[in-house]
Protein backbone atom coordinates (compact mmCIF):
# COMPACT_ATOMS: atom_id res chain seq x y z
CA UNK A 1 0.00 0.00 0.00
CA UNK A 2 1.21 3.51 -0.80
CA UNK A 3 2.45 5.30 2.18
CA UNK A 4 -0.45 8.21 1.62
CA UNK A 5 -3.13 5.76 1.10
CA UNK A 6 -1.65 4.25 4.72
CA UNK A 7 -2.06 7.20 6.32
CA UNK A 8 -5.12 8.43 5.01
CA UNK A 9 -6.67 5.09 6.23
CA UNK A 10 -5.15 6.02 9.98
CA UNK A 11 -6.80 9.23 9.89
CA UNK A 12 -10.11 8.32 8.69
CA UNK A 13 -10.59 5.34 11.39
CA UNK A 14 -9.51 7.18 13.89
CA UNK A 15 -11.45 10.63 14.73
CA UNK A 16 -8.50 11.67 17.04
CA UNK A 17 -4.93 10.55 15.79
CA UNK A 18 -1.79 11.57 16.79
CA UNK A 19 1.71 11.47 14.80
CA UNK A 20 4.16 10.67 18.09
CA UNK A 21 7.40 9.87 18.75
CA UNK A 22 6.85 6.95 21.16
CA UNK A 23 3.22 5.88 22.50
CA UNK A 24 0.84 7.57 24.59
CA UNK A 25 1.64 5.63 27.73
CA UNK A 26 5.85 5.98 27.19
CA UNK A 27 6.20 8.98 24.34
CA UNK A 28 10.12 9.32 23.68
CA UNK A 29 9.97 13.26 22.72
CA UNK A 30 8.79 16.20 25.06
CA UNK A 31 6.68 17.79 22.24
CA UNK A 32 4.82 14.44 21.70
CA UNK A 33 4.38 13.91 25.49
CA UNK A 34 2.91 17.28 25.98
CA UNK A 35 0.24 16.96 23.18
CA UNK A 36 -0.71 13.46 25.11
CA UNK A 37 -0.89 15.12 28.26
CA UNK A 38 -3.09 17.60 26.42
CA UNK A 39 -5.52 15.37 25.08
CA UNK A 40 -5.77 12.57 28.10
CA UNK A 41 -6.86 15.94 30.16
CA UNK A 42 -9.89 16.37 28.05
CA UNK A 43 -10.65 12.50 28.26
CA UNK A 44 -9.87 12.60 24.38
CA UNK A 45 -9.99 8.78 23.57
CA UNK A 46 -6.96 9.14 20.71
CA UNK A 47 -4.81 6.85 18.38
CA UNK A 48 -1.43 7.46 18.95
CA UNK A 49 0.73 6.09 15.99
CA UNK A 50 3.98 5.44 16.80
CA UNK A 51 6.36 6.88 13.74
CA UNK A 52 9.80 5.91 14.83
CA UNK A 53 8.40 1.96 14.32
CA UNK A 54 8.27 2.98 10.59
CA UNK A 55 10.44 5.24 8.46
CA UNK A 56 8.29 5.57 5.49
CA UNK A 57 5.79 6.74 7.84
CA UNK A 58 7.92 9.30 9.59
CA UNK A 59 8.97 10.50 5.79
CA UNK A 60 5.39 10.01 4.57
CA UNK A 61 3.48 11.89 7.19
CA UNK A 62 5.67 15.08 6.66
CA UNK A 63 4.95 14.77 2.88
CA UNK A 64 1.12 13.71 3.45
CA UNK A 65 0.18 17.15 5.25
CA UNK A 66 3.96 19.33 4.27
CA UNK A 67 4.62 20.06 8.00
CA UNK A 68 8.21 19.56 8.53
CA UNK A 69 7.83 18.62 12.46
CA UNK A 70 5.95 15.81 14.64
CA UNK A 71 3.66 15.45 16.61
CA UNK A 72 1.12 15.92 14.29
CA UNK A 73 -2.81 15.83 15.50
CA UNK A 74 -5.27 15.09 13.32
CA UNK A 75 -9.34 15.30 14.76
CA UNK A 76 -11.86 13.79 12.06
CA UNK A 77 -9.86 13.59 9.23
CA UNK A 78 -8.42 17.34 8.84
CA UNK A 79 -5.06 17.88 9.97
CA UNK A 80 -5.17 20.80 13.42
CA UNK A 81 -1.16 21.55 13.88
CA UNK A 82 1.76 20.72 15.63
CA UNK A 83 2.71 20.72 19.64
CA UNK A 84 2.87 24.72 19.34
CA UNK A 85 -0.53 25.78 17.78
CA UNK A 86 -2.09 22.54 19.81
CA UNK A 87 -0.81 23.97 23.11
CA UNK A 88 -1.85 27.79 22.21
CA UNK A 89 -5.48 25.91 21.40
CA UNK A 90 -5.99 24.25 24.64
CA UNK A 91 -4.64 27.15 26.41
CA UNK A 92 -7.73 29.48 24.52
CA UNK A 93 -10.12 27.05 24.96
CA UNK A 94 -10.65 26.42 20.73
CA UNK A 95 -9.25 22.48 21.37
CA UNK A 96 -11.76 22.05 24.08
CA UNK A 97 -14.30 23.75 21.66
CA UNK A 98 -13.47 22.04 18.72
CA UNK A 99 -13.53 18.40 20.56
CA UNK A 100 -16.79 19.33 21.55
CA UNK A 101 -18.43 20.51 18.05
CA UNK A 102 -17.09 17.36 16.53
CA UNK A 103 -18.99 15.44 18.87
CA UNK A 104 -15.66 13.67 20.51
CA UNK A 105 -15.31 14.98 24.08
CA UNK B 1 25.07 20.98 13.59
CA UNK B 2 23.18 23.22 15.96
CA UNK B 3 21.91 26.27 14.05
CA UNK B 4 22.55 29.54 15.72
CA UNK B 5 20.32 32.26 16.41
CA UNK B 6 21.35 34.60 13.96
CA UNK B 7 21.04 32.30 11.00
CA UNK B 8 17.76 31.37 12.26
CA UNK B 9 16.74 34.89 12.33
CA UNK B 10 18.85 35.81 8.83
CA UNK B 11 16.71 32.67 6.96
CA UNK B 12 13.00 34.20 8.38
CA UNK B 13 14.08 37.82 7.32
CA UNK B 14 15.09 36.40 4.07
CA UNK B 15 11.85 35.04 3.24
CA UNK B 16 9.71 37.38 5.55
CA UNK B 17 11.27 41.16 5.72
CA UNK B 18 8.67 42.73 7.61
CA UNK B 19 9.31 40.13 10.49
CA UNK B 20 9.89 41.54 14.03
CA UNK B 21 11.83 38.30 15.36
CA UNK B 22 12.28 37.48 18.93
CA UNK B 23 14.32 34.02 19.60
CA UNK B 24 14.85 32.15 22.98
CA UNK B 25 17.82 29.71 23.29
CA UNK B 26 15.44 27.65 25.81
CA UNK B 27 18.68 25.16 27.41
CA UNK B 28 21.85 27.37 25.98
CA UNK B 29 22.62 23.99 23.65
CA UNK B 30 21.74 25.90 20.24
CA UNK B 31 19.32 22.91 19.71
CA UNK B 32 16.34 23.91 21.20
CA UNK B 33 14.76 27.27 20.68
CA UNK B 34 11.39 29.44 20.88
CA UNK B 35 10.62 31.59 18.41
CA UNK B 36 8.10 34.61 18.15
CA UNK B 37 7.57 36.12 14.78
CA UNK B 38 5.40 38.75 13.97
CA UNK B 39 4.37 39.99 10.27
CA UNK B 40 2.19 41.35 7.97
CA UNK B 41 1.88 38.58 5.90
CA UNK B 42 0.18 36.66 8.26
CA UNK B 43 -2.83 38.99 8.63
CA UNK B 44 -5.85 36.53 7.86
CA UNK B 45 -3.53 32.92 7.54
CA UNK B 46 -4.58 29.79 9.20
CA UNK B 47 -2.50 29.36 12.08
CA UNK B 48 -1.24 25.90 9.91
CA UNK B 49 -0.81 28.24 7.32
CA UNK B 50 0.91 31.01 8.94
CA UNK B 51 3.83 28.36 10.35
CA UNK B 52 4.11 27.05 7.34
CA UNK B 53 5.74 30.08 6.17
CA UNK B 54 8.18 30.11 9.25
CA UNK B 55 8.91 26.48 8.21
CA UNK B 56 9.16 27.51 4.51
CA UNK B 57 11.91 30.03 5.36
CA UNK B 58 14.13 27.84 7.29
CA UNK B 59 14.67 25.51 3.95
CA UNK B 60 14.50 22.29 5.18
CA UNK B 61 16.21 22.63 7.96
CA UNK B 62 13.25 21.96 10.75
CA UNK B 63 13.30 19.00 11.73
CA UNK B 64 17.10 18.13 10.46
CA UNK B 65 19.53 20.74 11.78
CA UNK B 66 17.42 22.31 13.78
CA UNK B 67 15.63 19.74 16.09
CA UNK B 68 13.46 21.94 18.76
CA UNK B 69 12.19 25.36 17.75
CA UNK B 70 8.35 26.09 19.34
CA UNK B 71 6.72 28.99 16.93
CA UNK B 72 4.47 31.75 17.91
CA UNK B 73 3.31 33.63 14.89
CA UNK B 74 0.78 36.86 15.40
CA UNK B 75 -0.45 38.81 12.42
CA UNK B 76 0.23 42.87 13.08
Amino acid sequence: MEIKEKIQKLIDANSVCLFMKGTPEAPQCGFSMAVCNLLKHLNVNFNGVNILEDENLRQGIKEFSDWPTIPQLYIMGEFVGGCDIVKEMFEKGELNILLKDKKII
Amino acid sequence: MPLPINEIKKLITESIPDASIEIKDLMGDSNHYEATVISKIFNGLSKIDQHKLVYKSLKGKMGNELHALSITTKGK
